[in-house]
């Protein structure tokens, strides 16, 4: 019984291999790119990351663990835990010493303990030179000068979500381009009875398009000397905004957590939202005839762009970190690199239907982008996301002022009239120079 | 001399058993697992949090001592301040209805109803509902796209559009609020039905020979050898407020505009997510005064044995 179950196992995962064996490699491989790497004797990993946000992510991580368990005879443990958790779980393995060898989180976690990580400089020079580079915003998170403190897992792409349908019924054949442009299009939706809506509530996740929001109209939390400049004209000006944007949402937004929107726009409740392609992909993999109708309605678009000039996105930072505790460093890197490979990672990539976007430049020629066009603007969102605590240097005190909801909170008081856009900005501008310090 | 040596040796040999056989060295031998557990697991917690509330502690990276900077920032802070006006409202509150509710429901249940112990269990129900679960159970309740009850009020043709329960700072007060009572309210009633059924029956009949009315005997007779277990039963009731965190976090995380952040919840956003393990910390301490005056307010005010006795304060 358990013979032919493992068997019937070999089977499927030698399957898989040769699909990916078979398909196209769509790198031009770098022939400096070398990597030689000698895994402890005896070694085991344990990796922790966060639970999947759409079902086949998590799927396809396993199979690609399980892939290396048998190439290089590491067994290797995985464990899940929602996004939120596994942040505190690093830190507190960090201070204590002992843990999981290999931490998955978000943003800017590896900046809180550098000290306590391997140098992972071979496995991401190796990965960067063999894929044709890292986005520069990468560098940004996890290179500290010459030395990297973590591998780029990729981000949690952000982007608008609208029903193209109630788009052109408000009498706009394409999404807006411009924050003005967006601004109407908010306007006549809500005419039309068919509103959207954006999480104002402490949504950590979808807090994003807050700071893009912010971002758009040249605001910034900090400048380049880590000095808070939110109280500025510039920043008055995106609250403005906000407060003329915000009576065209569905009622109910400062309440919204992160599953709310999901939720709303899958019951056809609001037109457009921010989200990752969860929403698409929960509607496009649904039974339900109604879902399906709605997945086909969907469209996805980047976010507008302000007076700003440029794309101020702001997206979910994936890293992968290995923990100097670990027994055993050397397998822990050769886990990672087997992962980034295109062998692991285009199916993973293939797998969660774009969730994660790529953070290598070489992937973003992975058919996943391009099979299916409303997968194509959730293929940027590395490349024109904004580092956390722009512009300045990321660290305690960004960490702090993002956990502390302070953008997010600035936004949802000039939103909502409970303060002035001056009152809300010069209330951030305290709340934030306390984490950095003044 | 020959003596001498075997009576040392006597009193060599018997010196464990002659200690085992004291009293207080026996007391001080049985006392010291408890007592380190308690050293471990409660004192040494608390010394620890006490201290890294006087420290710039980051998640990841050791303080130094600060002294009560951490605290003159708090003071300070809007949010923190609005935390504690928070935390004391929905407090006052919550256990002002839930001594009301529960004290009503243990009377009620204290006659003689048919079903007596089916309606007991049920009462007991939202208690053991675990709280992340009810939590839950209130976040649909209070969604602002498909909360049942603003669904039932439209149709019914109540309300036009759907109300905004977690959405605007005073609804998500409320609403919370009354997400705690239901919860809270069992365990008041319970324990409280525990203390009347300790009652006697005789002094009802006494009272009633005496032609008190049913008020009168509630006043003279309920409440006064009631009391004592109202001052435990609040006291927990107060505390358990006071510190309430999950029902928080699952619906609101503090929000709308930090209208629901307690200081627990507070406390957490800044020291975990947020890394500030001092500032967290702080928070966390700040909150020990409130509760060290809720039990002195228990222990001296509603304790006195005069009162319970049925006399007057002296």
């Amino acid at each position: 019984m358990s013979e032919f179950k493992r068997r019937r196992f070999l089977k499927s995962t030698a399957a898989v291999a040769a699909g990916a064996a078979a398909g196209p490699l769509i790198w031009s491989s770098d022939a400096s790119a070398q990597w030689s790497n000698a895994p402890e004797k005896g070694a085991t990993l344990r990796v922790l990351r966060w639970k999947r946000f759409v079902q086949g992510d998590e799927d396809q991580y396993l199979v690609n663990a399980r892939k290396f368990t048998e190439k290089y005879g590491i067994p290797v443990r995985v464990d899940s835990e929602s996004w939120e958790d596994v942040r505190p779980k690093a830190a507190v393995a960090a201070n204590a010493g002992a843990g999981p060898d290999i931490i998955l989180s978000t943003n800017d976690d590896a900046d809180l303990y550098p000290d306590k990580l391997v140098d992972m400089t071979d496995v991401a020079t190796y990965l960067g030179k063999k894929y044709g580079g890292w986005y520069p915003v990468c560098e940004k998170y996890l290179k500290h000068g010459s030395k990297w403190i973590g591998v780029p897992l990729g981000c949690a792409g952000n982007a608008i979500v609208y029903r193209e349908s109630q788009v052109k019924a408000a009498g706009f054949d394409k999404f807006p381009r411009d924050t003005d442009g967006f601004l109407k299009l908010m306007k006549a939706l809500k005419e039309k009875g068919t509103p959207g809506g954006f999480a104002l509530g402490h949504a950590t996740g979808d807090q994003a398009w807050a700071h893009w929001l912010f971002w758009a109209f040249g605001g910034k939390l900090v400048n380049e000397k880590n000095q808070v400049v939110i109280d500025s004209p510039e920043t008055l000006k995106a609250l403005e905004y906000a407060k003329e944007l915000y009576p065209t949402f569905v009622p109910g937004t400062l309440s919204w957590q992160d599953p709310n929107n999901n939720k709303a726009f899958l019951d056809g409740q609001i037109s457009v939202t921010a989200n990752g392609i969860s929403i698409y992909y929960a509607a496009k993999m649904s039974p339900d005839p109604k879902l399906q109708d709605i997945a086909k309605d969907i469209q996805h678009a980047n976010f507008p762009i302000g007076p700003a000039g440029v794309p101020t996105e702001f997206n979910l930072f994936l890293n992968q970190m290995v923990f100097k505790y670990s027994k055993y460093p050397k397998a822990a890197k050769e886990f990672i690199r087997f992962m980034m490979e295109e062998e692991q990672y285009g199916p993973w990539m293939t797998a969660s239907i774009g969730y994660v976007c790529h953070p290598l430049q070489a992937y973003e020629k992975n058919p996943i982008w391009t099979s299916d066009p409303k997968h194509t603007p959730y293929r940027e969102a590395m490349k024109v996301m904004r580092p956390l605590g722009y512009a300045g240097e990321m660290g305690y005190a960004s960490a702090g002022c993002i956990a502390d909801f302070i953008i997010l909170d600035m936004v949802a008081e000039a939103a909502s009239g409970s303060k002035t856009p001056k009152e809300a900005a010069e209330r951030a501008q305290k709340r934030a120079e306390r984490y950095y310090k003044v | 001399m020959h003596i001498d040596t075997a009576n040392r040796l006597a009193t060599q040999q018997s010196a464990l058993s002659r200690a085992l056989d004291n009293r207080h060295f026996l007391g001080v031998v049985f006392l010291l697992p408890a007592a380190a557990l308690l050293l471990v697991f409660l004192t040494y917690p608390l010394g620890l949090g006490t201290w890294l509330g006087f420290t710039d502690t980051k998640i990841g990276r050791g303080g130094a001592w600060i002294g009560i900077e951490n605290f003159e920032f708090l003071w300070g802070d809007e949010v923190t301040r609005l935390a504690l006006f928070n935390t004391l409202f929905y407090t006052v509150v919550a256990s002002t209805v839930k001594f009301g509710l529960g004290l009503w429901l243990a009377l009620l249940l204290n006659k003689h109803l048919p079903f007596k112990a089916f309606l007991r269990a049920i009462v007991l129900l939202p208690f053991i509902v675990p709280t992340a679960l009810s939590a839950i159970a209130f976040w649909w309740i209070y969604d602002s796209q498909f909360s049942i009850v603003s669904w039932t009020l439209m149709k019914m043709g109540v309300i036009h559009e759907y109300i905004d329960f977690l959405g605007s700072p005073w609804n998500a007060r409320f609403a919370t609020i009354a997400a705690n009572i239901w919860r809270g309210v069992p365990f008041v009633a319970i324990c409280l039905l525990a203390g009347l059924q300790t009652i006697s029956p005789s002094y009802y009949e006494a009272a009633s020979l005496d032609g008190a009315s049913d008020w009168q005997q509630f006043r003279h007779v309920t409440l006064p050898l009631l009391t004592p277990i109202i001052a435990v039963v609040m006291t927990f009731s107060v505390l358990f407020t006071f510190t309430d965190f999950q029902l928080i976090y699952v619906l609101t995380r503090g929000g709308p505009l930090n209208a629901t952040h307690l200081m627990a919840t507070l406390s957490f956003q800044r020291a975990i997510p947020g890394g500030a393990l001092g500032e967290g910390a702080a928070i966390a301490t700040a909150m020990v005064p409130f509760l060290l005056a809720a039990i002195m307010f228990s222990y001296f005010g509603l304790q006195r044995r005069a009162w319970q006795q049925g006399g007057a304060d002296s």
